[in-house]
């Protein structure tokens, strides 16, 4: 191989319109600290809970239930007495992989057919794309449904079913990263040079189809995290006592009206993990907009 | 152009069978007995002569491809049966909360727009510190739950200050919170594409002839980059929409509002085929539409479309 991919790229070969938002090497701004110090705090929060809080998130003492926040219990206490700080902060595991895990089902399920519709012959390519357009007239949440429906609610359905919601979605975006990448000459190249087809869709290809795609996945985690929380405040994902930040805010629907610490926190960290996962994604974005693709 | 409309209108034909039939046959995955639903659940212990009885008159005795085609049948003819938990006309059941669900929704789609639009305006008139706020903004509205947000603005508008009601009563008042609700979140992401298509915009050339004619940093924006800014913003509608109708099933729930939303929840989890199928096939059909009107209108104001 002579030519690197992103030399290829860079010469010119994909048509692009100047960029001026496309800022590679560019400077860390505030806002990316700032959503730095939060995700890695969550992370620290989600792998050693321990760290922040030496409460257990389970124990209950009914004597010191519903006690508002104080410098004994941070966020005030629950119905129980469970500590709502401890809660929140042990919450950050469950919620969090739930956010990725979705993501990530949602992106194989993605890849697949990204890939069938982008390589493959022109009626699996139609076929894939009508499948597409009609997961895509369907609003997410009735996808999500319906799966829960069928299989029964829960964590891991929950999981499953917004990663399946969100799968169109990214399947659209890789079927047409493909397909652009497809008439690169480097792909040509490849082609003349006798590569194999897998070879050519392994090393060529899907690398550089993809990469645009992983920061999707970063912007998406956000959202997952957002939408996994709403089901299990529905009542079909994670259910009371779990520590899993939708279920608190689900549990504590009930006592809004004289208990506010309960809907008022874990909610924030919800917030905070879908903002920071976004600002990296953004940040990503920016910084490969022009380099990558 | 009438070639355009055609093929726009079969496809979205292909999409309405195909729903319906991924419908039926994803309702029929459900573990459980059909029958038993329609009679109230496992816990109504119908005898099982009623559930025979039930089992004849809803045709759930006849082989699967029998009842496919006798459903798909119906809805050709425009029948999309009776409720099974109701016990009354879908078509009508669904006629009484599109209303509700659609003012609300496209009341949401307007809030969100306004949001929006005002958000890019202003960023892209100041400096760093305003660009980095209002993407902040941004990326934060964006990022909330609407069951979330729903239970802060009752905190706020109900428990505390006693403006609003904390159910959505009947009436302008009553829509107000359900309607920040849904725009919110919608308009963070609506926010982050038109402030980067307006920055794009403003470095054209012909954003540079009208300030070289005098007009002001706001005129500049508001008569003539906010027209090519806002277009991948309108091809974001159809998916915008179809957010809506997600987020309308959890604000419509928090809110206790009668709505399409929030009767799919319901129907999802009684098994009541008939109505999710009508929930289901009106918002692909609304989906449809706005994808079609928003082609539409991408080729009025972009003509380099017109030749595809």
């Amino acid at each position: 191989m002579s030519l690197t991919d992103a030399e290829a790229l860079q010469a010119g070969t994909l048509p692009r319109r100047h960029d001026v938002r496309a800022r590679p090497g560019a400077r860390v701004t505030p806002g990316e600290v700032v959503a730095g110090a939060v995700l890695l705090f969550l992370a620290l929060a989600a792998i050693v809970p321990e760290l922040f809080t030496s409460l257990d998130p389970l124990a209950i003492s009914p004597s010191e239930a519903f006690q508002s926040p104080s410098p004994s219990h941070w966020f005030g206490t629950d119905e129980s007495g469970r500590d709502v700080f401890a809660r929140t902060i042990h919450g950050a595991r469950p919620s969090l992989t739930i956010g990725v895990a979705a993501t990530a089902i949602g992106m194989v399920l993605a890849l697949i057919l990204g890939v069938l519709g982008g390589v493959g012959p022109k009626p699996v390519d139609y076929t894939v794309t009508r499948v597409g357009e009609v997961l895509f007239a369907l609003p997410g949440l009735l996808l999500a449904l319906v799966f829960i429906a069928i299989v029964g609610p829960g964590i891991v359905t929950s999981t499953i079913a917004v990663g399946i919601s969100a799968a169109p979605g990214y399947a659209r975006i890789i079927r047409s990263q493909i397909r652009a990448v497809r008439g690169a000459p480097y792909v040509e190249a490849a082609v003349v040079l006798g590569r194999s087809p897998a070879a050519i869709l392994g090393r060529h290809i899907l690398p550089n189809a993809v990469a645009p795609v992983f920061v999707l996945a970063t912007l998406g985690v956000g959202q997952a995290i957002v939408w996994a929380s709403s089901l299990s405040y529905l009542g079909l994902g994670a259910v009371p006592p779990a520590a899993e930040w939708g279920a608190m805010l689900s549990a504590g629907r009930s006592y809004i009206s004289n208990a506010w610490w309960l809907t008022v926190f874990p909610g924030i960290f919800i917030v905070l993990a879908a903002a920071a996962a976004t600002s990296l994604g953004r940040a990503m974005q920016a910084r490969t907009r022009q380099v990558g693709r | 152009m009438l070639r355009w409309v055609l093929t726009r209108a079969l496809g979205g034909a292909f999409v309405l069978w195909a729903v319906a039939t991924l419908i039926f046959f994803g309702l029929r995955a459900i573990p459980g007995d059909p029958a038993e639903a329609i009679l109230g659940g496992p816990g109504s212990q119908a005898s099982p002569e009623a559930l025979e009885r039930v089992r004849q008159e809803y045709g759930l005795d006849q082989p699967l491809p029998v009842q496919y085609l006798t459903a798909m049948g119906k809805l050709l003819r425009g029948d999309l049966g009776t409720s099974y938990a109701l016990k009354l006309d879908v078509a009508s059941l669904i006629g009484e909360l599109f209303w509700s669900t659609l003012v609300l929704t496209l009341l949401s789609l307007v809030v969100a727009w306004l949001i929006a639009l005002g958000l890019a305006v202003w960023a892209t008139r100041g400096g760093r510190i305003a660009r980095a706020v209002g993407s902040g903004m941004e990326i934060v509205a964006a990022a909330v739950p609407h069951f979330w947000l729903a239970s802060i603005f009752i905190l706020i508008f109900s428990s505390a200050l006693h403006w609003l009601p904390p159910i959505s009563t009947p009436g302008p008042l009553g829509l107000v919170l359900p309607v920040l609700t849904l725009a919110i979140p919608l308009a963070g992401f609506l926010g982050q594409v038109m402030r980067e298509s307006l920055t794009d915009a403003l470095e054209s050339p012909f954003v540079l002839s009208a300030r070289a004619r005098g007009e002001s940093e706001t005129g500049v924006r508001l008569r003539h980059a906010i027209r090519h800014a806002s277009l991948p913003a309108i091809s974001l509608s159809g998916w915008a929409f179809g957010s809506l109708i997600s987020g309308a099933v959890v604000v419509e729930t928090v809110f206790a509002r009668p709505g399409l939303g929030r009767s799919l929840l319901s129907a999802v989890t009684i098994r009541d085929v008939p109505m999710v199928t009508g929930v289901a096939l009106v918002s692909a059909l609304a989906f449809v539409l706005v994808t079609i009107a928003t082609d539409a209108v991408d080729r009025v104001a972009d003509p380099r479309l017109r030749s595809t």
